[in-house]
Parts: C-alpha cells; sequence; structure tokens
C-alpha cells in the first residue's frame, strides 16, 4: 500500500517548526507505524536528508517511550501505544498526519520527540514510597484485599506515554496523577505518605503547567493502557482528605 | 466549581418549580411570587429571605466565573502551539460546549434579570408589575421565547457536563457503577431542569396559558 505521511519537523527546541509531505510506497499492512517511518528514514538516509527524529524503545507496548499524535488521534486510531499501532488500521491511499504530542510542559527536542521530564519530576515530588531497601519481604507479609489489590494494579499498568496530556483539550495530566496516586494508595505500603504525595504531586503538576481538569474524558479515550477515569476521581478525594488533615 | 454549580443547581430546580405555577392560572402565579417576598416574615424583613438567597447566588457566581477563569486561562497556556488536526473521539458535546455555553449562560442571566427582575421590561407594553401577566406578555412574543429556550439548550447541556464533572470533582465516582449513575443523573437532571423550564413559554405561545 502506499500512504502520504504529513510530519511535523522541526530541527530543535529553539526553532520553528512545519508540516512536511513525505509519500511512502511498497507498505506492508504488516508493518508497524515505526516500521513504516524506519523504511522512510532508510530512504532519507540514502538520500542524505536528515532522518525524521521520533521515540521508541521495547517496541512491544510497555515502556511508554513512544507517542505520536496521528490523525489527530495520540497513538492513532486503534487504543494501543504507537509500536503496537500497524499498517493494516489505515487504506491505501490514506493521508496520515503526524504531529508530536503538543503541551508547553512537553517542549520539542527535535521534530516528533518531547521532553517529557515534567513527567520525572511529578514522579519525583511523590509518586514513591520510602522504605529501606534490603531483602525483598515475603510476599504474603502484608496482606492486601484482592480488590484494592486488583484497583492498584490496574493503575500501576500507566506507562507514563502521556497520551492523556496530548489528548486532553486543557493540557492537563491528571490522569497520569490520578493513576499514580491510586495505585500507591490502594496498598498498605503507601499509606505513610498518602496525604503528602497527593498535594506534592498536584502542586508538581501545576508548576510544570499542565493544565486543570474538567473531566472532559478525552484521556482515558487515547490511553494504550485503559486508566479509567475514576482514578481522577480518587485523586479529588485524596487531596480534600489531604486538605481536611491539614497538609 | 462543584460546590458553587451544585448551589446553582439547587436554585434552578426551585426556579422552575415556580414557574411551572403559571399552569395553575394568574392568582397562583402571582400569590406564589408575593409569598416569596413574605415568607419568614416576622422573623426576616419584607423581601429577606430573597435577599438572601440573592447574596449566595452572587456568591457562588463569582466563585464559579472565578474558577471558571483560571481553568481556562491555564488550559489556553498548557498548549499555545494547537495541533493541525486535533480530534475528540470520546468527550461529550457538552463537555466541550462549557466554557462558551457558560458565557451564553451569563449573558441570559443579565437578560434575563432585566426582563424580569431589573427592568422589567414588558414589550407588549402592559403591567409590569404584575409578575404572571409580564410573564405571558413576554413569551407571546416569539423571539423572546426563541432566545429563552436557546438558553435551556445552553443550560440542558452546561447541567448534562456539570453534575458529572462535580461528582468526579468531589471524588465521588470511583467506580464503574458510580462514574455510570453519574453521567445518567447528569441527564436526567439536564432533562428536567431544561424541560420544566421550556414548558411555560411553549404553552404560552401555544395559547394554553394566557390572560
Amino acid at each position: 500500500m502506499k500512504v502520504t505521511l504529513k510530519i511535523w519537523r522541526q530541527p530543535d527546541a529553539a526553532s520553528k517548526g512545519a508540516m512536511h509531505t513525505y509519500e511512502v510506497d511498497d507498505v506492508s499492512p504488516d508493518m508497524s507505524f515505526l516500521e513504516m517511518l524506519d523504511v522512510l528514514n532508510e530512504r532519507l538516509n540514502a538520500q542524505g536528508e536528515e532522518p525524521i527524529a521520533f521515540d521508541s524503545d521495547c517496541r512491544e507496548g510497555i515502556c511508554g517511550m513512544c507517542g505520536l499524535m496521528i490523525n489527530g488521534q495520540a497513538h492513532g486510531p486503534e487504543v494501543t501505544t504507537t509500536c503496537q499501532l500497524h499498517m493494516r488500521s489505515f487504506k491505501d491511499g490514506d493521508e496520515i498526519t503526524i504531529e508530536p504530542w503538543r503541551a508547553d510542559a512537553f517542549p520539542v527536542v527535535k521534530d516528533l520527540c518531547v521532553d517529557r521530564g515534567a513527567f520525572d519530576r511529578i514522579i519525583q515530588s511523590g509518586g514513591y514510597i520510602s522504605v529501606n531497601t534490603g531483602a525483598a519481604p515475603d510476599a504474603h507479609a502484608v496482606p492486601v484485599p484482592k480488590d484494592k489489590a486488583d484497583r492498584a494494579f490496574d493503575a500501576a499498568t500507566c506507562i507514563s506515554c502521556g497520551a492523556c496530556v496530548a489528548a486532553c483539550p486543557n493540557g492537563s495530566a491528571s490522569l497520569f496523577v490520578g493513576a499514580k496516586v491510586t495505585h500507591l494508595g490502594e496498598l498498605p505500603q503507601g499509606q505513610a505518605e498518602r496525604d503528602r504525595r497527593v498535594v506534592s504531586m498536584i502542586g508538581q503538576h501545576d508548576h510544570e503547567g499542565f493544565g486543570g481538569c474538567t473531566n472532559i474524558g478525552e484521556c482515558t479515550a487515547a490511553c494504550p493502557k485503559e486508566i479509567p477515569l475514576d482514578v481522577i476521581s480518587r485523586l479529588n478525594w485524596d487531596l480534600h482528605a489531604a486538605l481536611r488533615h491539614g497538609k | 466549581m462543584a460546590v458553587s454549580g451544585l448551589i446553582f443547581i439547587a436554585f434552578v430546580l426551585s426556579h422552575m418549580y415556580g414557574n411551572l405555577k403559571a399552569f395553575s392560572g394568574h392568582d397562583a402565579y402571582n400569590t406564589y411570587a408575593e409569598h416569596l417576598r413574605s415568607v419568614g416574615e416576622p422573623v426576616l424583613p419584607r423581601e429577606g429571605l430573597l435577599w438572601l438567597i440573592r447574596a449566595a447566588l452572587l456568591g457562588s457566581l463569582v466563585v464559579h466565573v472565578y474558577c471558571a477563569a483560571v481553568l481556562w486561562r491555564r488550559a489556553a497556556k498548557a498548549r499555545t502551539t494547537k495541533y493541525v488536526m486535533k480530534r475528540n473521539v470520546a468527550s461529550t458535546l457538552s463537555s466541550r460546549m462549557m466554557r462558551w455555553g457558560g458565557v451564553t449562560l451569563l449573558l441570559f442571566i443579565v437578560w434575563h434579570l432585566l426582563n424580569f427582575t431589573v427592568g422589567k421590561i414588558n414589550v407588549e407594553g402592559g403591567a409590569t408589575n404584575d409578575p404572571y401577566n409580564l410573564l405571558v406578555d413576554s413569551f407571546d412574543t416569539w423571539w423572546l421565547t426563541v432566545i429563552y429556550l436557546i438558553a435551556m439548550v445552553a443550560l440542558g447541556m452546561h447541567l448534562r457536563h456539570g453534575v458529572w464533572s462535580a461528582a468526579q470533582t468531589l471524588g465521588l465516582t470511583n467506580n464503574v457503577a458510580a462514574r455510570r449513575n453519574a453521567n445518567a443523573l447528569g441527564v436526567l437532571v439536564a432533562v428536567v431542569i431544561a424541560g420544566g423550564f421550556s414548558l411555560v413559554p411553549i404553552f404560552v405561545l401555544a395559547g394554553v396559558i394566557t390572560k
């Protein structure tokens, strides 16, 4: 199959970017989206042009590194990561618009690569539990009710890819922060720092310049891990509790 | 945002109930309007309760508009470079209309107060100190009814998303069932309130409610 790509090109953070058009022939429907870009990049390399910069790492949908805005949808038309999207989701002759995540908190580094360091700083502000390391404790040493363990695990599937921010009309990272707060807040190990965690993480979130949540729900639709909106409810609940406790 | 919104919902519900008195005729409607002014006497001065409610509503309005302005500004600053192509796949039209719909409602409220409370403008030139007659004269005028019905569509959409969003903000939607219920409640509140308000002008224009 043959596709026409409209891709955001930007040499570096300081320069102005623009959309460029590329034709890619001989695309196999079995190719992943990133393999299709690899094919284009090989051609650009051979022609002596600068290849298109994009992020990817594991290419098996678990690391959260890849992330492209494809035809106006974060990670494209399927509920999965960009690396797990295949060209069979497109038709021969399709025109595909590819842009980087757009959020001022995620500045473009080059072409389709953005700096998601803001997420790291949010995690540093409270997305952890403080325990002394040593030999791993027995798995059954701290009992966790099944429903709480399940919910914590569902929230913990967040791979910090940033699709929630990219899809949110407000540019909010509430789904990401909510996932972390729910993940740790459901577990016994997360209780000691629960109040401080939510206040610090939301403080850092706002400081990074993400927008405020208005519960629109585009984030959860874009999330490749299908994190539900109720983590934002939990985030708000925990914030109210922390404020009541005077944190 | 959520708390001030819930205060507004309590108000529009009772306001809608009062409006429906128009179906009971001139005297029932005007007695109700008069009762709103005399209720609580002699503990409260005349119109005392009315002014307490007005103060609470004004306070809520300041909070609601302030929060909305902050969220709007933050959203504008969070994404200064727009997407060339952006698709909304899961959000309701109501959720995306909250800001401009809210502005529409604010303009309507100003208009509405001029029409019925502050200015008491009777476009048909009749009595303005008679609430029932002012109501019938106003909605006999087709374009006033159209403005009103457009505002009710805006109100319904605002409530549809507002109820759900308030439940989320208050942290009450922690599971699938609670989220489904909050959404259903949003639709119910929107239909009951916007629908209930719309009945009176429609029936006036249709000639069922007359002077």
